[in-house]
């Protein structure tokens, strides 16, 4: 699974950069990221190459942050593709807490990262290769 | 006019016998119905009999917030339980608050020198009064009632907050007298003029302020703004409330009622005397409380006083305004606010010592705010914002169950709140006080 960091970070101007700052510092490198905002302060969600390296980075620095680890699902970009993730999560009463992805235009991959909450303990890995969507393991995500 | 002119002008050797006598008796009263009293006198190696007039006052122990605080509830009591009429209760440093025991008498008493401290602004027994002090466990609201009650003035109880209705009672019942914080009527100058009140036009000729620190410039923008007297009174919940000492129409320090107050001004560092004019911390002992007797009662302000006779004929010596305190405590709208209490808040829901800080500001002719800085540590942190937004909702209500005052909080990153020596500043007040 990928493993996911979350930065708190007060919602002033400079903030983003100091993470940013960090990682370039350490030669890392950012793959997704997303930023959730609650008025003075918000989480900064990063998905990086190294996410070890950059947890312990990032403390070092006196930032709070975790990882947690969360799903990386990989499909073909072509229309209709959320709509059949979506439902197939639906269907095993899976409910999404955070989500964000991206497409890489020139091999036509969609990517998406994906934080759910399973009461069920739906096998995800099966659901997901039912649709043909895969999820990427450590290996696939961080050949070291 | 002066409400108890035979006291109040007396000659200061007169008025040093009277406290003379009270002392012994008072010395004499807490021995023998308090046992945390005979307990500090004698670990003092004092006796009553060692008390032979006011001069011997220095051989008493200080009372101080901690003993408050470490005999709640009951255990400063020189009265049993059935003759304690009313209780109120203002901040303590941690846990406990501190409470304040009256007996009947002590009620009147307090209804005496609120009427005094009226009587020396310059209210009329004929007057109406308005009153907007908070009512309830705080002391501004009931003092002020009783010493109107007492002086005969025509009450209007209005207790603070409701701007608009303060001022249709204000423009209905034409009051002379207001009496409120001194940023509350700062604030109502501002909502007037929204509300198009003409401020000159205003009733309102004598203002009685306090129960927080003001400054001179601020009387200046009462004065001229509503175009009347501001003066500033002083006291203290543990002492009696509001009610210790007041300032005359002269506005040249706040006379003291020393026959049942006696002043002593002290180096907080040394607990010895300092000289008259010089500033030290005000040291109070009641002369004629009952339910509560306080002997030495360190205040924490620090003021400076004079014994020159004052223009108004009153003899008892003055203060002048407080210029700080000897601890951290600040006054925020009226109440007191210790950063302790807010630590052991925080301490409470994550069992850590995060670091913080409280952000006291003023606007003008706003009322004060506090801003409380938490930074967010390892113990602090989700990686859920749900769960952080919770935590800010959770801070803000239980302190503000602490200290009755409306807070915002504000979480902050790790590292960021300014460190001198390894000691965060657990403060920083930007009003201009």
């Amino acid at each position: 699974m990928a493993k996911q960091l979350t930065v708190f970070l007060e919602n002033r101007p400079g903030r983003i950069k100091s993470v940013s700052d960090i990682l370039l510092e350490n030669n890392l490198n950012i793959w997704a990221f997303s930023i959730q905002d609650r008025g003075e302060f918000g989480l900064m969600k990063v998905i990086v190459d190294k996410p070890k390296q950059a947890h312990l980075a990032l403390v070092e620095k006196g930032f709070a942050c975790a990882i947690k680890e969360v799903f990386a699902i990989c499909a073909k970009d072509k229309p209709g593709n959320l709509e059949k993730l979506t439902t197939l999560l639906l269907q095993n009463e899976v409910n999404i807490a955070d989500a964000y992805g991206f497409v890489s235009p020139n091999d036509r991959q969609g990517m998406c990262f994906l934080e759910i909450k399973n009461p069920q303990k739906v096998d995800i890995a099966r659901v997901m290769a039912t649709a043909g969507f895969e999820i990427l393991d450590d290996e696939k995500l961080y050949e070291l | 006019m002066i409400w108890r002119e035979d006291i109040e002008t007396m000659p200061l050797e007169n008025l040093k016998n009277i406290q003379s006598e009270r002392l012994k008796k008072l010395a004499q009263y807490v021995y023998e119905r308090c046992p945390v009293y005979k307990r500090k006198f004698d670990a003092a190696g004092v006796h009553p009999r060692d008390i032979r007039g006011i001069e011997d006052i220095a051989k008493l122990p200080f009372t101080t917030k901690i003993d408050m605080r470490d005999n709640y509830p009951f255990g400063l009591f020189s009265v049993p339980r059935g003759e304690v009429q009313e209780i109120h209760i203002s901040s303590g440093t941690t846990g406990n608050p501190t409470l304040v025991g009256y007996t009947r008498d002590d009620l009147k008493l307090w209804g005496e020198v609120m009427a005094r401290a009226f009587c020396c602004a310059g209210a009329k027994p004929d007057d109406t009064i308005q009153i907007a002090y908070g009512y309830g466990l705080f002391t501004g609201g009931l003092g002020a009632h009783y010493g109107s009650l007492e002086m005969g003035l025509t009450i209007l109880p209005m207790s603070a907050g409701q701007t608009p209705r303060q001022l249709k009672v204000m423009t209905d019942f034409q009051p002379r007298i207001i009496a409120c914080t001194p940023s509350y009527v700062l604030y109502m100058l501002e909502e007037a003029k929204e509300l198009g009140y003409d401020p000159h036009k205003a009733s309102w000729k004598i203002g009685v302020f306090g129960a927080e620190p003001w400054s001179e410039a601020m009387r200046k923008e009462i004065e001229d703004g509503w175009g009347m007297l501001a003066t500033d009174i002083y006291g203290l919940s543990d002492i009696i409330g509001p009610g210790v000492s007041q300032e005359c129409h002269h506005k040249k320090g706040l006379h003291v009622f020393s026959d049942v107050f006696y002043p002593e001004i002290i180096d907080p560092d040394t607990g010895q005397p300092v000289p008259d004019g010089q500033k030290g911390e005000l040291v109070i002992t009641t002369l004629t409380k009952q339910a509560i007797p306080l002997i030495r009662y360190r205040t924490r302000d620090i003021v400076s006083m004079t014994r020159q006779p004052c223009a108004c004929g009153r003899t008892s010596p003055r203060t002048s305004k407080i210029s700080g305190r000897t601890d951290d405590m600040i006054v925020v709208r009226g109440i007191n606010v210790f950063p302790s209490q807010i630590e052991e808040v925080l301490l409470g829901i994550e069992g850590t010592h995060p670091q913080y800080q409280l952000i006291v500001d003023r606007q003008a002719h706003q009322l004060d705010t506090v801003e409380v800085q938490v930074e967010v540590d390892e113990k602090l942190f989700h990686d859920e914002i749900k769960q952080m937004h919770q935590l800010e909702h959770e801070i803000k209500k239980k302190i503000e169950a602490v200290l009755s005052v409306g807070v915002s909080v504000k979480l902050v990153e790790p590292k960021t709140i300014e460190r001198s020596i390894g000691k965060a500043k657990r403060v920083i007040d930007k009003r201009k006080l």
